[in-house]
């Protein structure tokens, strides 16, 4: 168990490798409940989210959901976040365990919408059930049209009997739903879940597995990919800015990125050589240093040793031969195209 | 919890590794508390055949999916063997930390440094303290 934003959390339960393929192949399930939550009321809700979001939340509809950027001024990222539509005057928001707090503080204090923002994390525990065989588990549990129900949308309902927000989203690169309940009933759902996927041979998955399932699909983690001085531009994150959008906080910077492109960016490589990278291992381009890496790892499902890193926009694109710094000495590896792994759809 | 007695005639050290010495040829591996702790080993860095090990200095990496762990040198001495099958089958450690999963083989330098080590019945201790603190 591990120390994680103030939330007490297993790292894994039978071995990461193996929870790791669980999700790949059949079905894992996670408690996240360190997600943050945050409700906004109102009839202006949405512009008080698309001034401060770079995605354009008046695009969604009721049930539908969204992946954006909480952005400060410099257009760098106060956090991501999936925004949810409930109804045209009432979105939920998930964020960062680590930057709940901020989020709320940065929401309230430009909140000239006469938006009610509630802080909500406390009203809400969250279960991930992610792979293939998510729908199949997920569905025994729910009169909920799981499999009617498109990717990014979500639907309120009774969930193994309790009132719950299913979405079809997820962290994993795999199909999947993140379940939220209240905290009260969680430990009752989870163990629901678990019975209802036994037949899948369902795997409890901690935060491990989580960060390199993410890491395959090269989604972003606050603090590695992301943080208040990166940009989305920067970050491989450009289609979540709408910069036809009137104004919102960040705009003008990233208006400037789009045009005069960006000095650094985000690319993924995998070792060439014998050795693991690892978060903040330093890249050698040319045997200089140039930048460094934002996340690695081995990767379970693809059986190789992977990672993102940021470089200097001249050096950030697919097939160019680089080096880790690893004990002092460089390994070799090479510049990918991202994601490393894609589920194939059924 | 997993329990596993550590072998009465090993060594410890206070970053979990262990040693066996038989005259003057010591066997270096981590301990099973340094495995589990770990999770699944993916990966081994190992100096070559002829490389000085000092006592406390760190002699290269056991690497899991979600970490680094530096290994220490628990005696001085020049190294005579390295464990090849570790390439290929990292997961030895963690199958069997005290046995098919040692890492190298020394010449020790000076047996005296033996006696500064912890005894099992010690490191057993060690390892309880900590997981309490």
């Amino acid at each position: 168990m591990v120390d994680f934003g103030g939330w007490h959390m297993p790292v894994e339960y039978d071995g990461i490798i193996s929870e790791h393929k669980a999700v790949r192949s059949n079905v894992g399930l996670f408690d996240v409940s360190h997600m943050g939550e945050i409700v906004i009321r109102g009839p202006q809700s949405v512009d008080l989210i698309d001034s401060l979001c770079s995605n354009r939340a008046a695009d969604l509809q009721d049930g539908q959901a969204q992946y954006s950027g909480l952005l400060n001024p410099q257009g760098g990222f106060v956090d991501d976040l999936l925004v949810h539509r409930i109804a045209s005057d009432h979105y939920f928001l998930c964020v960062n365990a680590a930057n709940q707090d901020g989020d709320f503080a940065w929401i309230s204090e430009h909140n000239s919408f006469e938006a009610e923002v509630t802080f909500a994390s406390g009203d809400y525990a969250q279960l991930a059930i992610q792979g293939p065989q998510a729908l199949a588990t997920a569905s025994k549990l729910t009169g909920i049209d799981l499999a009617g129900m498109r990717y990014y949308w979500f639907e309120s309902g009774e969930f193994a009997g309790v009132p719950a927000l299913v979405a079809r989203t997820g962290y994993t690169g795999e199909d999947g739903f993140e379940v939220y309940v209240a905290p009260g009933v969680a430990v009752g759902v989870w163990q629901a879940i678990l019975d209802a996927g036994a037949e899948h041979s369902i795997c409890p998955c901690g935060l491990g597995a989580r960060n390199t399932l993410r890491l395959e699909a090269a989604m972003s983690l606050y603090g590695h990919e992301i943080d208040s001085t990166t940009t989305p531009y920067e970050a491989g994150l450009g289609w979540i800015v709408k910069l036809d959008k009137p104004a919102f906080s960040g705009r003008e910077v990233l208006a400037q990125q789009k045009e005069q492109g960006v000095r650094r960016k985000l690319v993924g490589f995998e070792m060439t050589d014998r050795g693991i990278a690892r978060d903040g291992y330093r890249v050698l381009v040319d045997g200089a240093e140039a930048g460094h890496v934002t996340s690695a790892s081995p990767a379970p499902w693809l059986g190789k040793n992977v990672g993102l890193c940021m470089l200097p926009a001249e050096h950030a694109r697919p097939g160019r031969e680089i080096g880790i710094s690893i004990r002092g000495r460089s390994i070799a590896a090479r510049t990918v195209r991202t994601p490393f792994y894609k589920r194939t759809r059924q | 919890m997993n329990h596993m007695k550590y072998p009465a005639e090993y060594r410890y050290t206070r970053e979990h590794e262990w040693v066996q010495v038989d005259g003057k040829a010591a066997t270096v591996g981590i301990t099973h508390h340094a495995q589990d702790q770990l999770g699944d080993v993916v990966f081994v860095e190992l100096p070559s055949v002829g490389a000085k090990l000092q006592a406390g200095g760190p002699f290269g990496a056991v690497e899991s999916v979600k970490a680094v762990s530096d290994i220490y040198a628990p005696i001085s001495g020049d190294i005579t063997e390295v464990n090849e099958s570790l390439i290929d089958a990292p997961e030895k450690i963690n199958e069997d930390p005290h046995g098919e999963g040692w890492l190298v083989r020394l010449t020790v330098a000076d047996i005296n440094e033996l006696p500064e080590l912890l005894s099992a019945e010690q490191y057993a201790e060690y390892v309880a303290a900590e997981a309490d603190g």
